[in-house]
């Protein structure tokens, strides 16, 4: 079995302890954690969640732009500062797995370890009032 | 590859009558895998029972896992630094910002010390370790990050001719958890030790003292058996242990600390020596 980078074991602490959304996903976009406060906006709990890659997860909760239109995994936040290795934000709207839709605003910063090592990416979301 | 625990104290040098048997230096391991070479795991104060004569060596590796004073404070006094024409490599973690000889410079020049690095006699090179696999003489090598403050490094030898020892010398898995009980792949340190011969391993604090010094970087010895238990490790040395821990203490500590575990539970005694790998 493989093993985590610490400082992805470390993140995965702090993002346990904290009321702030936080998900998480490896170098290669593979969805690593979301923390409990993510888990009640995404509508499904992480425990019941198998490491989605990046197409998954940047579908399976159905985002839409402001207009309605769906919006493709590369331009969300998180897939942007994976990519292009700097922090992307944006405000858009996802449907969680139970069903109810959400306004979002998520800032996402890419990780790097000593040496430049692309460990990955974080994702804060927060929520925005329905409009 | 023959081992000598030179030093196995933590945070402060200790010696005094009440830790003669179990030992006052701090961290400090001589590893011979090849004839003519040694490699060291930190340099503590144990780092000056070792003998660096270069008529008896040509090149020696110092592995340091991190640069806090108790793993640094005995290279100064390193005799084979001394030793004019010999090849030292010195590796130590990397930083984000700063290279590894900016960073021993803040001890090694004055007026801490009075000995600049570049007035050393011997051929000094310094490396940041690489995070992964290397090769030294009889030697293969792996490093990789641990949770313990600042950027810290723990090591897995392998053996040219088999044996693996995986040293993390300051190391908290549990911080955050509280406990070191998996999954594996979200546990610092585990592919380091993961099926290795001999671990050893940070146990500077009892159980009953951990949850006062959460964050501090150190395991507790219940923390130190999970952890070797997890990895499925041969033998477990404890090391690091705290300066306020007496022979007594320690005496005390595992005289049941390995009971009804499924790994050998031996505390490191300055002195001990171990052969990894085939005789």
């Amino acid at each position: 079995m493989g093993q985590q980078p610490v400082e992805l074991i470390l993140l995965k602490q702090v993002a346990g302890y904290l009321a702030t959304p936080m998900f998480l996903v490896d170098a290669g976009g593979k969805l690593l954690y979301y923390n409990e406060p993510a888990e009640e906006l995404l509508g499904h709990r992480y425990e019941e969640t198998s490491q989605m890659p990046l197409e998954e997860w940047g579908t399976i909760f159905s985002p839409t732009d402001s207009l309605g239109r769906p919006m493709p995994p590369e331009d969300l936040p998180l897939a942007r500062a994976l990519a292009g290795r700097e922090p992307s934000q944006g405000n858009f709207f996802i449907r969680g797995l139970d069903g109810v839709a959400r306004h979002l605003s998520v800032t996402a910063v890419p990780l790097e370890g000593p040496g430049g090592t692309h460990l990955g990416a974080l994702a804060i979301f927060w929520a925005l009032p329905r409009r | 590859m023959n081992v000598v625990l030179r030093g196995v104290r933590g945070s402060l040098p200790s010696p005094r009558p009440a830790t003669a048997r179990y030992g006052g230096n701090t961290s400090c391991v001589e590893v011979r895998a090849e004839p003519g070479c040694v490699t060291v795991l930190d340099a503590g104060t144990g780092i000056r029972a070792i003998d660096g004569k270069a008529s008896e060596l040509h090149r020696v590796d110092v592995l340091l896992t991190h640069l806090h004073m108790d793993h640094i404070l005995g290279l100064g006094f390193f005799r084979a630094l001394y030793q004019p024409g010999l090849e030292v490599h010195l590796w130590g973690p990397p930083s984000a910002t700063q290279s590894l000889h900016a960073r021993l410079t803040r001890y090694l020049s004055p007026p801490l010390f009075p000995v600049r690095l570049r007035d050393l006699p011997c051929r000094l090179e310094l490396h940041d370790a690489p995070r992964g696999r290397f090769e030294l003489p009889g030697l293969s090598v792996t490093a990789d990050l641990v949770c313990h403050p600042g950027p810290t490094l723990g090591y897995r030898l392998e053996g040219e001719h088999g044996g693996v020892l995986a040293y993390i010398s300051d190391h908290e898995p549990a911080l955050g958890t509280g406990a070191v009980d998996g999954p594996a792949g979200w546990t610092s340190g585990y592919a380091l030790a993961r099926g290795a011969d001999v671990l050893i391993h940070d146990a500077q604090f009892t159980d009953d003292e951990y949850p006062s010094h959460v964050g501090w970087g150190h395991s507790s010895v219940g923390h130190a058996i999970a952890f070797a238990e997890l990895a499925g490790v041969g033998r477990l040395v404890p090391f690091h242990h705290d300066p306020d821990h007496e022979d007594q203490a320690l005496d005390a500590i595992y005289a049941t600390a390995g009971r009804g575990r499924s790994i050998a539970v031996a505390p490191a005694r300055e002195g001990d020596e171990l052969s990894i790998g085939p005789a």
